[in-house]
């Protein structure tokens, strides 16, 4: 009896050595492609910093809204979390190829998932920029215009536009990962015609003495300041 | 080699037939058919009178007008003149006739006006006929006479100016953004006292449009919408001889509240960005020295003008309010807290004081020239300030004369000139 647990151990530890002493190269190229990965993505982050810097990408940043957003969040810069963002994309992508090294059976297939996942990712960042960037020109252009025109409602209307231009950027993005397709499809559709809808019923009928009564001090407005306005700034 | 492509066959054909000449009349237009007659027949009275022996032709470079504008231009005769001006003195009986054909061409540069592209074809065309000197008039300006061709062309025929640029006689209230931002501003960057950098009427040589045409400002949005200024900055810049000339009462057409941001962007816009390929020119520049003016002002009759001073206040409350982030990245943070005390003001009380409009205006250049937003959207966020000025202007100048105006207006360009060191400042800064 206990001849046959000391066999058994010894041949358990013979086993657990000839397991470490198959992977430990394994792993020695794991840590080496770890490392190298990290090298590779420092380089990689320094090298798309100074590329922002150097296209002023802050300054672009600042325009779409994403600076302030960044800001309220208490997080860094855009270009600083751009290369950041880089980087880890860069050096999770090589220690993940280092794992594959380790030929652990079920691992690879996430592996391969992750790499065909980072296109997408990088589609849907660029998708949320855009449209951050959109939605925010697009609300100042009509605040200015609104402002401009003496439209009272001008910051309100100008929100209103930055949310709705936002929510499209987000459902975009969504349905560019794979997120809830569907779920994200009808809370936009639902909450998009809830809020037309709303605006509807309360121009319509719910506040139908008061859209008279905008309508009228509008186009009353348009016709006093015809006869009113006769300084020429030329 | 743009005119090539800028000028159609037809166009040029009728351009080969006319012949070399010394004088050009260009008359951009688009639906001017209400009052381009009697600016036809100054036209054609001023060349009769005072140049019957030069060969002269009017060109019409028209924007796609649905209302017949070229037909009048080209179907005008110069019969017309001798029997139908009455300021005329054909009409009274003295003996002047044309000596030579005075031809009038017209051609559709596009569909839709573009201020650039009109100014360009009359320049190509005056190249082309190796004019001596190019008179630009504006089709809206029915209270011409025809001695302001002679006043505008002379300088440049007879004294070799390259630039002449008019002053107009005003109303004490209108030309508000002229005497609150045009002026002062060109003249305390380019430190020449030209007071309409942006003329509806104005003469150039024939050099002087040569060289014109052949900057490079014709495919960007400044020289599309904006040239007036441009070609201000580049008669001054390229050290020609500049003149201005008293002419007569400057006529308003009517304009609306969308106009206001459309004029800003063709001629603020336009000046704003004139600042970026001068800096080192402008940079070095301090003070600045009168440009001679030729003949006489005369005095003007004043009309009084209705303007609902309360909307301006309320317009230009609600654009610091509304618009607090939009100033908050073109303005600096005194700059716009001044600003906002300004606005809480009661009516009685309302001032923009000179100071903070000038550094208003200087922070507004150097953002636009740093591009901190839309660059088009720096130029509409000035329109509610300008409306504060504007208001400012009004009630400071209540009772004044024409001459305490000019005092004031002059007073504005030194403050303008003494700030000038901020807005080297600021365009440092905002690099």
């Amino acid at each position: 009896m206990k001849e046959i647990i000391i066999t058994e151990l010894t041949q358990a530890l013979q086993d657990l050595a000839r397991g470490f002493a198959h992977y430990l190269p394994r792993m020695v190229v794991m840590l080496i492609v770890a490392f190298a990965g990290w090298v590779v993505a420092y380089v990689l982050k320094v090298l798309v910093r100074s590329i922002l810097r150097l296209t002023k990408f802050s300054k672009l940043s600042e325009n779409a809204g994403a600076t302030q957003l960044l800001h309220q969040a208490a997080l860094p810069s855009s270009t600083e979390l751009l290369s950041r963002f880089v980087f880890w994309v860069a050096w999770i992508g090589f220690i993940l190829l280092g794992v594959s090294v380790l030929g652990i059976v079920g691992l690879q297939d996430y592996i391969s998932r992750f790499f065909l996942f980072l296109p997408r990712l990088f589609v849907a960042l660029l998708i949320l920029f855009f449209g951050l960037l959109a939605a925010n020109f697009v609300s100042r252009a009509a605040l200015l215009a609104a402002v401009n025109a003496n439209f009272r409602s001008s910051r309100l209307l100008s929100i209103s536009i930055r949310i709705v231009i936002s929510i499209f950027a987000l459902s975009m993005v969504f349905e560019v990962l794979g997120i809830a397709e569907q779920t994200v499809l009808i809370a936009f559709g639902t909450a998009f015609g809830a809020v037309m809808l709303g605006l509807a019923i309360a121009f319509g009928i719910g506040g139908k003495d008061l859209a008279r009564e905008f309508l009228e001090r509008r186009l009353a407005a348009g016709k006093k300041e015809e006869k009113e306005d006769e300084l020429s700034p030329l | 080699m743009a005119e090539e492509t800028l000028l159609t066959d037809d166009f040029l054909r009728q351009l080969i037939n006319v012949g070399e000449v010394d004088i050009l009349v260009g008359l951009p237009t688009h639906n001017n058919a209400k009052t381009i007659e009697p600016v036809i027949q100054a036209i054609q009275a001023g060349i009769l009178k005072c140049f019957p022996r030069e060969r002269a032709v009017i060109i019409n470079a028209d924007g796609g007008s649905q209302d017949g504008t070229p037909e009048l231009v080209v179907g005008a005769s110069i019969d017309d003149v001798k029997k139908d001006d009455p300021r005329d003195e054909l009409r009274k009986g003295s003996k002047v006739y044309a000596l030579r054909t005075l031809h009038s061409i017209s051609t559709q540069y596009a569909r839709s006006p573009e201020p650039g592209t009109a100014l360009r074809t009359i320049l190509a065309a005056a190249d082309l006929l190796r004019a001596r000197a190019c008179v630009v008039v504006s089709p809206d300006s029915t209270a011409i006479e025809p001695d302001w061709l002679q006043r505008l062309v002379r300088p440049v025929y007879n004294d070799n100016f390259d630039l002449v640029s008019p002053i107009y006689r005003r109303q004490k209230f209108e030309g508000v953004l002229m005497r609150n931002l045009l002026y002062p501003m060109t003249r305390a960057i380019y430190g020449y006292g030209i007071r309409e950098p942006y003329a509806s009427e104005f003469a150039i040589s024939g050099r002087l449009a040569t060289d014109f045409l052949s900057k490079e400002i014709w495919s960007d949005e400044w020289g599309r919408i904006g040239p007036e200024i441009c070609l201000t900055v580049t008669a001054i810049t390229g050290k020609y001889r500049v003149c201005q000339s008293f002419l007569g009462t400057k006529t308003q057409p009517h304009r609306s509240a969308s106009d206001l941001v459309a004029t800003m962007r063709r001629t603020v816009g336009a000046l704003f960005v004139s600042l970026d390929s001068n800096f080192p020119l402008w940079s070095t520049i301090t003070g600045s020295q009168p440009v001679p003016a030729l003949g006489t002002q005369s005095e003007v009759v004043p009309e009084p003008v209705r303007v609902n001073r309360k909307r301006l206040q309320e317009m230009f409350a609600t654009g610091i309010a509304e618009l607090e982030p939009v100033f908050r990245s073109i303005l600096s943070a005194p700059t716009l807290a001044e600003l906002q005390k300004i606005a809480t003001l009661e009516f009685s009380e309302f001032n923009y004081p000179a100071d903070v409009w000038a550094k208003t205006v200087f922070e507004f250049a150097a953002s636009y020239h740093n591009s901190v937003i839309s660059r088009d959207h720096i130029v509409q966020a000035l329109v509610p300030l300008y409306r504060g000025r504007t208001l400012s202007f009004l009630l400071e100048n209540r009772d004044a004369s024409g001459e305490d105006i000019e005092k004031n207006v002059e007073s504005l360009c030194g403050e303008f000139e003494r700030l000038k060191p901020y807005l080297l400042e600021v365009w440092a800064d905002r690099k």
